[in-house]
């Protein structure tokens, strides 16, 4: 534990210190992976922790984009009410859709979510008078307070750190343990009174009002918002970033956000076949590396500590 | 809103028929593939754009040819089916012990790979494939025209179902299939070469999909894409007939196939999102679908 944290420095004070680099391009990827790190993060509080294999959660992401630009927009409400109106928004509409996914298993549960975000898409696609429809919502006016790349980075970097902070004060509670045990066996956990569907829906209900506050940041990072951030195969790529980074571990979904967005970023300056890369490192990774990044990284620094032990 | 023409109301219905024959098509190898090897196989849209793209690529090199367009679909579901079994052989093989989120990812992965391969070999263009000389226009239903090739889809789909119904119940293959399906380690210890089973199973289901793209191809555009966009109809056909039913395929597809030729006339806004909430109900409701098994595990 401690040791992670001693890891952790050269990054924070690099996360820290992007801004002064006085790069564009450092920045807006730095706030990009901020913002999908986040989403990553919350999606593994089911995929990692809980074992819930959730194949919709661009819908919370999607809810939080819409709400916070349309309560902005529409209603002229003040960002930052519809700020944190935006992850309300995103915990309900998780609470009402996981009070049904919860009672499913497996592929079902997998299927079910798909179905529901996919519902959430065709909303956002067909109701143009309040969504914009395929045209999405253009020119997401936001205040002036966070009108410069370098403010809205450190906002984000602000957000996104209290964000990891609760969610890991969480994992790391009787309840975050009590998550572990259901996704180790649920059957069991169960059988020692348990009531493992309030738990699930709970950790559900978490998962998305985190990714709304994910999706309201990007809707404003990008200034607009498509449906297209809802639609499924949105929810199948931030399952390879966690699956990249390693789900085993709570950083490893942000890390997995931060190679995939680099990687996009560099590949797409050469090459329109970035779905191709994006195949065959995802193929790699699920033959060879199963554990993502940091669970590969983790299991050489114990072989390295192991050989170290039998040197001495 | 004014009532539509009757006809209309049957000519519309007949198109929603012939896409529920292509529907049904491509998710009976879906639902086979899940019903013996657990797998959901996300690429199995991607095998049924390819089926189109070899389909006109097939069908633009024997262009001289008598009968070529039927040649062209039958190599072109064959090479699919090929590509199927590479898959199965050296891919998919390796990840029947993992856990479900390994073997959804890497079928993803496919999508992914599949579809750049073909933007690759074909560009990011629309193709289309004339119909072939004998079925080209149209005969007249209730003063209504109605194309000669789609009457032709909607009476090969029933034929196709029946040919798959027979293999499955009264051939010995057919009963190695749903023993499979049932108890695979049991069927193993009988002596039974699983394994040759599932790359069988495997062709099969790649073979349905390449066909149904390959029959597409005239009545279709042939475009980047439509890969992701039939895989998730075909993912609802499934799950409302019920994943690893044939006869529940079936009528999902004809339900599928009905609300959008039938939803899009009444309502054109809520069609689209009509379908996933059909999708979700039957979940909530009926998890093993309209027509399908209750799973004990």
């Amino acid at each position: 534990m401690s040791k992670e944290n001693w890891f952790l420095i050269p990054f924070i004070l690099l996360i820290l210190l992007i801004p002064v680099s006085g790069s564009r391009f450092y920045v807006f990827l730095g706030t990009d992976i901020l913002i999908f790190g986040l989403f990553a993060v919350s999606l593994n509080l089911l995929l990692g922790y809980t074992g819930l294999v959730s194949f919709g959660q661009a819908a919370y992401f999607g809810i939080g984009a819409y709400t916070c630009a349309l309560l902005m927009k529409k209603a002229s409400i003040v960002f930052p009410v519809a700020f944190v109106a935006s992850a309300v928004f995103g915990a309900i509409a998780a609470l009402i859709i996981g009070f049904f996914c919860v009672r499913l298993t497996k592929i079902y549960f997998a299927m079910l979510t798909l179905a529901f975000s996919q519902i959430v898409w065709a909303i956002a696609f067909k109701w143009n008078s309040l969504t914009g429809g395929d045209n999405g919502i253009i020119g997401v006016s936001f205040p002036q307070y966070l009108d410069s790349p370098t403010r809205f980075y450190y906002f984000t970097l602000g957000v996104v750190v209290c964000s990891f902070y609760i969610l890991r004060k969480l994992i790391n509670s009787p309840f975050g343990r009590m998550l572990t045990t259901i996704r180790e066996n649920p059957e069991r956990t169960e059988f020692i009174g348990i009531n493992v569907r309030q738990f699930q829906l709970i950790a559900f209900m978490i998962s998305g009002f985190f990714s709304a506050i994910a999706g309201a940041l990007f809707g404003i990072f990008n200034h607009s918002i498509f449906p297209d951030f809802i639609f499924w195969t949105q929810s199948a790529e931030v399952l390879i970033m966690t699956l990249l980074g390693g789900m085993y571990s709570f950083f490893g979904p942000v890390v997995g956000a931060a190679v995939l967005l680099y990687l996009r970023m560099q590949v797409t300056s050469y090459t329109q076949y970035w779905p191709l890369i994006l195949g065959t490192i995802l193929t790699l990774l699920l033959f060879f590396f199963p554990g993502g990044i940091v669970g590969f990284l983790k299991s050489r620094l114990i072989f390295a500590k192991g050989s170290e032990d039998v040197n001495r | 809103m004014s009532l539509p023409d009757p006809s209309f109301f049957l000519i519309q219905s007949l198109n929603g028929l012939t896409y529920a024959m292509f529907l049904f098509l491509i998710a009976s190898g879906l639902s086979l593939i899940f019903g013996v090897l657990r797998i959901l196989n996300f690429a199995h849209g991607s095998l049924y754009m390819l089926g189109a793209y070899f389909t006109q690529q097939f069908v633009s090199l024997f262009i001289d040819a008598p009968g070529h367009f039927w040649w062209a679909v039958i190599l072109a579901s064959l090479t699919v089916a090929l590509i199927g079994v590479v898959i199965e052989r050296f891919f998919l093989r390796h990840l029947y012990t993992r856990e479900e989120l390994y073997q959804l990812l890497f079928t993803y992965a496919l999508v992914l790979i599949l579809s750049d391969f073909a933007k690759i070999i074909w560009g990011t263009g629309q193709f289309s494939v004339s119909r072939p000389a004998i079925l080209k226009g149209a005969v007249s239903i209730l003063d209504q025209y109605f194309p000669k090739y789609n009457i032709v889809i909607i009476l090969l789909g029933p034929c196709i179902a029946f040919t798959f119904w027979f293999i499955i119940l009264r051939t010995r293959w057919g009963r190695k299939i749903r023993a499979a399906a049932l108890d695979r380690e049991m069927l193993g210890s009988l002596g039974v070469n699983v394994s040759r089973l599932f790359t069988v199973v495997f062709f099969i289901g790649a073979w349905m999909a390449g066909l149904g793209g390959a029959l597409v191809s005239p009545v279709s555009a042939i475009v980047p894409g439509m890969d992701v966009e039939i895989i998730i109809n075909a993912f609802i056909v499934v799950v409302i007939g019920g994943l690893g039913s044939f006869w529940g395929t079936f009528l999902g597809s004809l339900i599928v196939g009905q609300v959008y030729a039938l939803g899009i006339l009444a309502f054109p806004k809520l069609s689209l999102a009509f379908i996933y909430v059909l999708m979700a109900l039957v979940l909530i409701l009926r998890p093993w679908g309209l027509l399908g098994r209750r799973l004990q595990r």
